[in-house]
């Protein structure tokens, strides 16, 4: 397949502190002890879509991604780093690494993307379609209840019940008007051109944009010349594609300075417009075609592109690792029922060393080289690589990553402890997030803290 | 507790009973409270034209009595006394199982009076169907009168049901077949609650603006642009008390659907019923007359099409869309006709052509006359020899009434037509000393008014006439369209800039939205109060009379009186620049001559500090922008207009604190006024000194 995979992998996300830090970005932050980047690449693989660029925001981190990447998937995937700027948008980020791209279509990816959905599924669309630009949309997730402070979880799974509204056509196929961000607490305002074109929308205020896309190249290097004050591609190109799509802006302006592809669509675009009729498997055209066409059938100049959708099954599972609360569910998840999201290459290496009357629960994960002392419990948590655990323990619903030390009597729920992390004595800790390196006091209780080492 | 229950169960058991005791009942309006139909409706009420040579009211009745209804009342307002006497001597006052009441009322000005008046009768005792006379359906109501008592044993809020069917307007004109507007609706999918009603689309708005909580309620919304309302209301009675509580309903759907809608009055819900294969289809005006008229004659309405209502009388279909009416017509040779309908007693001599018209009882075509797309010929209308009636026109006997309200409040207010049926009789006995006067109008021998088209209204004849649309009118609009688009798109960048904005600063970019609108306002006003001060000025208008007018500008655009000292001020200002002046001080000197002059006027619209405060801050952005040669005389004026006690130091100082706090940028004025300032508050200290 002539698609080009651009996987916006991030850096320093300030939502994920103390969790990520300069020596862990959040490509490699681990989920059930396997960075999280490895899941979108390993969906990838899955689909065949071997030529990828991953884009990472600042040097260091391209550099301990690049090493991760080139230790794990050498030989299996065809894979460039690229640096870019920190703060510079998702859109920004293309625009940088844009002369890179070179195939026909482009599908971009978040990286902190965890999801059983097959991108080839998304990419087959858009190539049915034509599209200037189709995006998977999956069903919100449900905020997993936390045995621990349910309440809590409830009210966040509340705030963020809605986070895009979404216009289809009767089809389901099209997409023709999204709202995102600070939008969505305006009220709607849809165009009624598009809706005169289509006659019927259907406002979906349960879907979700998925943050895959797959875009034509021509056109998402126009729009992203031609409006250089776009910084995200959710935000900004995605509605603008939205918005335009009955009158092409990007493919009238810049058809001479376009490379010979654009050209050729211009030329032939009565006759791609009929090839895409066919494709799309219609028996009458779709709105675009009708809209574009003149009263006595003929075509006009006219120039239409076409916003489509992937919507990922209700069953499938897909979700963005983009908050402490997320990756707590992304954990309890990927170790509950779906080890298909897995890739083999995160067998767990010999078992760990147990004490006497440590009991491990389902839903566990425990990495290689791991002890832990007697009469442990532990019960739907994940524990990292060449952690010490010592007795009478106890860690509930949290996540403990390598190296980690954790002194006799401890009592961890819902919490996650970085690498390294040292935890004296009995330490209670109860829906905290512990930053790398940092070390817990013998004795000391806390609750819904977040702990990190100062910044120097 | 038992004995609870027992009651509780028992009164379950009784609610269908109850509902069923009921027999069905309709209330239908004859009577549309609108003008379409004029002229013909002066002289004839709406529901007793032909349709395909039946009075329509008889397709409606004839469907109600088929779909189960067995208690009619019937609502006449304009020409109520033929409504009336029609029914008496029609078959339908004397069906078994099917009663026909006729309710008349004289004061009745809309669809809200008459249901008002149907309250107070008290005379409907459960669910009812609410149609207007000028209905042809054949639907059953079977399937949607259940829906809706489902719905209503399991929310008593469901109070109306509204029959919806596909009908895709035409991307060109956003018009339906029907001749209607537009309309968007919001439905929700699962309940077919309908969400959002939008018929009267105002075209300048590109986009439909959903409530947030709507879509916040509702997972899945879908918007419809395909379907069309058929008029047919499926109501429960708080129906009717609701609109004996908001006595501002006229309209039933522009304000008593919409207020259910937007007002959410006591969480009443609307829902939709959607037929699919049946039909159903209201005459709202000539469009949809000749719409509904060929459906006929192609037999969409069975069973009620002509040969079945009546049998009698013979229907000859000579061309499609063209049918002649047998009684009494004759119709001379060498005659073409197209697409038109002739009612009763038209006499057509030799050589003359009808295309797309309308020809009413008793007209007389002179030999070679032609009618014109679209024309619409009242009663007893003749038109000369070799007289060509221009396209669109609608000709009468009776003179075009003289209101011309646009405003469609005040359209029901003369569509009573109490006046027009009282005129008729007048004019029977008038007619002959008019004639020789009339008879200009329509050419040798014709006798008839040519109503005057309103100025503006002439575009929109073609959207309603029974002529199908021209095609230069479709190119037009086509046209039309592309430069809309532009016009959206950059709408749209609009959007996406201040889309731009949120990312870094959520609020920036809301409120401005919520601005746009009444800066848009207070630009239009701003340059009245400037034509009429202007006016003022050139005219010598005294000052009381000028503060008179800019006082009614104000309260028509709904501003504040801050808004007002501002605009006057403006206003001084700019009349200052544009009167010629060499150099700065001349300038000062114009400014000063035309502030001594109209003080008076701009005293009377600052009230308080806020008011004067605002008119520094307008000095300010007039210095900034539209008249910068002001900007080196800025502490002069400020200096003058507080000499003239138009400003008070307070007002100055207050000023002056304010922008103490604002960007470098800002604070331009403030520094060069500094000195003033600074004297300003040297002389308030020495005041209080002095106090003490």
């Amino acid at each position: 397949m002539d698609f080009q995979v651009v996987v916006l992998a991030g850096g320093n996300s300030k939502n994920l502190t103390p969790l990520v830090s300069k020596e862990l970005p959040k490509p490699l932050l681990p989920v059930a002890n396997c960075p999280v980047l490895n899941y979108v690449l390993h969906q990838l693989e899955q689909s065949n879509l071997k030529d990828l660029i991953v884009v990472v925001e600042g040097e260091d981190a391209a550099l301990l991604v690049g090493a991760w990447i080139s230790g794990t998937f050498i030989d299996r995937l065809h894979v460039e780093i690229a640096a870019v700027p920190e703060d510079i948008g998702t859109a920004g980020a293309l625009r940088a690494i844009s002369h890179h791209l070179t195939a026909k279509d482009i599908l971009v990816v978040s990286g902190d993307l965890v999801s059983d959905v097959p991108p080839g599924a998304l990419a087959a669309t858009h190539r049915r379609h034509d599209a200037a630009v189709t995006t998977m949309l999956c069903s919100i997730p449900v905020s997993g209840p936390l045995e621990s402070g349910s309440s809590g979880g409830k009210d966040k799974a509340k705030k963020l019940g809605r986070y895009n509204i979404i216009g289809l056509d009767p089809s389901k196929q099209f997409l023709l008007h999204i709202a995102t961000g600070a939008e969505i607490e305006k009220d709607a305002r849809i165009s009624k051109r598009i809706l005169h074109a289509v006659g019927q929308m259907e406002m979906r205020s349960d879907l979700m944009d998925a943050h895959m896309y797959a875009f034509k190249r021509s056109v998402l290097q126009e729009v992203l010349d031609i409006k250089d004050t776009f910084q995200s591609l959710k935000e900004d190109v995605l509605p603008y594609l939205v918005r335009s799509q009955l009158k092409s802006e990007a493919l009238l302006n810049r058809t001479s300075q376009g490379e010979e592809n654009s050209n050729e669509k211009v030329s032939s675009q009565n006759n791609q417009a009929f090839i895409s009729r066919i494709l799309a498997n219609a028996s009458t055209p779709s709105f675009h075609g009708l809209y574009s066409e003149n009263p006595d059938g003929s075509s006009s100049t006219r120039k239409t592109h076409k916003c489509c959708v992937y919507i990922a099954s209700s069953s499938s599972y897909c979700v963005r690792l983009n908050s402490i609360q997320a990756f707590m569910d992304i954990n309890r998840y990927v170790t509950g029922d779906a080890d298909h999201l897995l890739s083999p290459n995160n067998i767990i290496g010999p078992s760990p060393k147990l004490g006497t009357k440590t009991t491990v629960g389902p839903n566990c994960r425990l990495g290689e080289g791991s002890e832990m002392g007697d009469k442990c419990q532990v019960k739907r948590s994940i524990i990292g690589r060449h952690c010490r655990i010592g007795s009478h323990v106890k860690a509930v619903n949290s996540v403990v990553m390598n190296h980690v030390t954790i002194g006799d009597g401890c009592i961890i729920q819902g919490s996650v402890i970085c690498s390294n992390v040292q935890l004296q004595e009995r330490v209670v800790l109860k829906d905290c997030q512990v930053g790398a390196g940092f070390v817990v006091t013998a004795g000391s209780e806390y609750k819904a803290e977040s702990l990190a080492k100062k910044e120097k | 507790m038992g004995a609870q229950k027992k009651g509780a169960t028992a009164r379950v058991s009784e609610d269908p009973e109850e509902l069923a005791r009921h027999p069905l009942q309709a209330i239908l309006l004859a009577d549309s409270f609108t003008t379409k139909f004029r002229p013909i409706t002066l002289e004839r009420p709406k529901v007793l034209l032909p349709l395909v040579n039946i009075p329509m009211i008889n397709y409606t009745l004839a469907w109600l009595e088929s779909a189960g209804v067995e208690e009619v009342f019937v609502f006449c307002c304009a020409h109520s006394k033929q409504v009336i006497d029609y029914l008496e001597s029609s078959e339908w006052s004397s069906q078994p199982n099917f009663s026909v009441t006729t309710i008349e009322s004289h004061n009745s000005i809309s669809a809200g009076d008459a249901l008002r008046l149907i309250y107070e009768r008290n005379v409907i005792h459960g669910d009812f169907v609410l149609i207007s006379g000028d209905t042809v359906s054949n639907m059953s109501l079977t399937q949607a009168l259940q829906e809706h008592k489902d719905r209503r044993k399991k929310d008593a809020n469901a109070i109306m049901t509204m029959v919806v069917k596909q009908s895709k307007p035409s991307p060109i004109t956003q018009q339906s077949r029907l001749g209607t507007d537009e309309l968007f609706m919001a439905i929700n999918p699962v309940t077919k609650q309908l969400l959002y009603y939008e018929d009267k689309a105002e075209y300048s708005k590109g986009f439909i603006s959903l409530d947030k909580t709507l879509i916040a309620d509702n997972p899945s919304v879908i918007l419809h642009n395909d379907k069309q309302d058929c008029y047919i209301d499926i109501c429960s009675q708080e129906v009717l008390s609701l609109f004996t509580d908001n006595f501002d309903y006229q309209h039933l759907r522009r304000h008593f659907v919409k207020g259910l809608l937007v007002d959410d009055i006591m969480g009443y819900k609307i829902f939709t019923h959607e037929i699919h294969s049946s039909y159903a289809a209201r005459i709202d005006n000539f469009r949809s007359y000749d719409t509904i008229s060929k459906d006929i004659i192609q037999r969409w309405t069975y069973p009620f099409v002509p040969d079945v209502l009546c049998g009698s009388s013979a229907i000859k279909v000579e061309r499609q869309g063209t049918y002649r009416a047998s009684e009494r017509c004759t119709i001379g040779s060498n005659v073409t006709i197209e697409g038109s309908y002739i009612w009763n007693n038209v006499t057509i001599e030799d050589g003359c052509q009808l295309r797309n018209a309308i020809v009413c009882d008793g007209v007389i075509l002179k030999s070679g006359a032609v009618l014109q797309p679209g024309v619409i010929l009242s009663f007893k209308v003749v038109v000369g020899q070799q007289f060509v009636v221009p396209a669109y026109s609608k000709v009468s006997l009776l003179q075009q009434p003289t209101q011309q309200d646009s405003d469609e409040e005040l359209e029901y207010a003369d569509s009573t037509s109490g006046t027009g049926e009282l005129r008729s009789d007048k004019l029977n006995g008038d007619i002959a000393p008019d004639l020789s006067e009339i008879a200009s109008e329509l050419g040798t021998g014709g006798v008839g008014y040519i109503w005057k088209v309103f100025e503006g209204a002439y575009d929109e004849e073609w959207r309603h006439s029974v002529a199908p649309i021209p095609t230069d009118k479709l190119v037009k609009l086509m046209l039309d369209r592309d430069e809309d688009e532009e016009l959206l798109t950059q709408d749209g960048n609009i959007i996406s800039a201040s889309g731009e904005l949120k990312t870094d600063s959520d609020g920036n970019g809301s409120e401005d939205d919520d601005n746009e609108d009444s800066r848009d306002d207070y630009v239009s006003f701003e340059k009245e109060v400037e034509a009429t001060f202007l006016r003022a000025v050139h005219e010598n208008v005294k000052v009381d009379l000028a503060v008179l007018e800019v006082n009614a500008l104000r309260l028509s655009y709904n501003m504040a009186s801050v808004d007002c000292g501002g605009a006057i001020f403006y206003s001084m200002m700019k009349l200052a620049v544009e009167s010629p002046h060499n150099s700065a001080s001349e300038l000062h000197r114009n400014a000063a001559d035309i502030v001594t002059t109209w003080q008076k006027l701009l005293k009377s619209f600052l009230h308080d500090i806020d008011e004067e405060i605002e008119v520094i801050l307008k000095f300010e952005e007039m210095c900034l922008e539209s008249a910068k040669e002001f900007a080196a005389l800025f502490p002069q004026i400020l200096h003058l207009l507080y000499d003239k006690e138009i400003l008070q130091e307070d007002a100055i100082l207050r000023w002056a604190d304010e922008k103490e706090g604002a960007d470098e940028s800002d604070k331009v004025f403030l520094k060069r006024s500094e000195k003033f300032i600074q004297w300003l508050r040297e002389a308030e200290e020495e005041e209080e000194e002095e106090d003490e």
